[in-house]
């Protein structure tokens, strides 16, 4: 007789429920306790606007807002977003309409392959609402932590230090 | 720098009062970590360079997120750098640690990170570390056994290593106020100017007694020795000295002698001499001009 050999025992991922809001939208979501809320947002939400760059913190591709503050959302576990109002850039715009900073975006031709964008978008309205009056300096130093693999920095500049002072488009040549 | 991969498993305990994460801590010595902003630990658990199988989170604990100000600075567990750059108190009493702040990692990051867990996480070059050393800021350090204080300059020990136990939690930043004759300021190199560790950090704090005669001087170096640590030759050299252009130059020159850099000594030894003399001009105008 040979002795019945015994499969290795398989425990299930920890999981848990969170509620949280997102983009306005109360989310019940059962996570596993491994998750980031980048993961979540992505993958469970199917809100893919969000991107996954570096995934330690450094590239600010997953930035978004938590409680109205930019955070990088590869650095949070999704169970601690439980009770938390979360903004991606999907909650940008309001009622079908682009916000200001889209806006410029889209007029100042301030990206090119778009990775960034989100992220960029998401930190400066932030920044904006707590500065409203920035230098130039002010708005480089607010998006640094915001990575743009296509060199397009300049334009993103203009493009924020014109909505901050009320337009969405380059002056006229 | 290993590759970053998804989270590895953990069990997540959420304890709703600091007693009860110091009850898990000792419960679960040596197999636990806390999170608190996450910007090390959840790198770290990425990177498979710390696997614990309990990660504690302080999120649940309600109340730990405080920056309060009176004679003294109070800074929580939770408290992140973004509340030090918001306080009115901290930019008017002590601006050293803004100036800190200010080329510390990213936006999103000031918004996560805490200033207990960078000192927690002890890197040599920890931004946090040198401003509090020269403030005299005093640490509590808490266990289910029981409490106790550190003076900021004797937390560190090794590289990401302090006298913290294992069931330890820091629970309180204490820092004095600055007398009237004094000026605390913070002096950095990096070869770029966002999202880089400082090459070197000097963080200087001048006392004045009459004139320009320096009562007291604490000066601290980052990123220059196995750990942020003070530069006691050069302190000596200010104490009961009339802060002229050439005691000023020779305490930075020995300051340089204080630091002990283990990568580009001589580079870094320059750069030393070179901040130190900058801080302490810097810190003098100031307490000149309060």
């Amino acid at each position: 007789m040979t002795t019945q050999q015994t499969a290795p025992r398989i425990v299930p991922p920890k999981r848990e429920y969170i509620q949280f809001t997102v983009n306005g939208i109360i989310y019940d979501v059962e996570v596993d306790l491994r998750r980031t809320l980048l993961e979540v947002l992505r993958e469970q939400l199917g809100l893919t606007g969000t991107k996954k760059g570096c995934n330690d913190g450094n590239c600010g591709a997953c930035t978004v807002l938590v409680n109205g503050k930019p955070m990088n959302s590869c650095l949070i576990l999704a169970v601690e977003a439980h009770g938390k109002e979360i903004t991606t850039i999907e909650g940008m715009a309001q009622d079908g309409k682009l916000h200001p900073l889209q806006e410029a975006v889209v007029n100042f031709n301030a990206l090119q392959c778009g990775y960034c964008t989100p992220g960029i978008l998401l930190t400066a309205k932030a920044f904006l609402e707590e500065n409203p009056h920035p230098t130039e300096h002010d708005v480089r130093r607010a998006i640094a932590g915001n990575l743009c693999r296509c060199t397009g920095y300049q334009r993103f500049v203009n493009a924020i230090l014109a909505v901050s002072q009320g337009k969405t488009k380059p002056d006229e040549e | 720098m290993g590759m970053m991969r998804r989270l590895p498993r953990f069990d997540y305990l959420a304890p709703t009062t600091l007693q009860e994460a110091c009850a898990m801590l000792q419960q679960h010595q040596g197999q636990a970590k806390l999170l608190a902003g996450g910007t090390d630990l959840l790198v770290n658990m990425k990177r498979r360079d710390e696997t614990p199988q309990y990660v504690i989170g302080l999120k649940q604990v309600s109340g730990l997120d405080y920056v309060r100000d009176g004679d003294t600075l109070h800074i929580g567990p939770l408290a992140v750098l973004h509340q030090l750059e918001l306080s009115p108190a901290v930019r008017q009493k002590w601006p050293i640690l803004v100036e800190a702040c200010d080329h510390f990692g990213s936006t999103q990051i000031r918004n996560l990170a805490t200033v207990a867990g960078n000192l927690c996480s002890a890197s040599p070059s920890a931004d946090m570390a040198t401003p509090l050393i020269v403030l005299g800021a005093r640490l509590k350090l808490k266990s289910a056994s029981g409490e106790r204080q550190v003076a900021a300059d004797q937390f560190f020990v090794a590289p990401f290593k302090t006298v913290m136990r294992e069931d330890e939690i820091l629970a309180d930043i204490e820092v004095p106020a600055l007398s009237e004759r004094a000026a605390a300021v913070y002096e950095r190199h990096s070869l770029r100017e966002a999202m880089d560790h400082a090459l070197v950090g000097v963080s200087v704090m001048v006392q004045l007694g009459r004139g320009t005669t320096c009562q007291d001087a604490h000066i601290a170096l980052g990123a220059c020795a196995p750990t942020p640590r003070r530069a006691p030759k050069a302190e000596a050299a200010l104490r009961g000295k009339q802060l002229t252009a050439e005691v000023i130059a020779e305490a930075a020159k020995t300051a340089s002698t204080d630091a002990d850099p283990r990568t580009d000594p001589e580079y870094k030894r320059q750069i030393v001499e070179v901040l130190t003399r900058r801080a302490l001009n810097r810190a003098l105008t100031e307490v000149q001009g309060k």
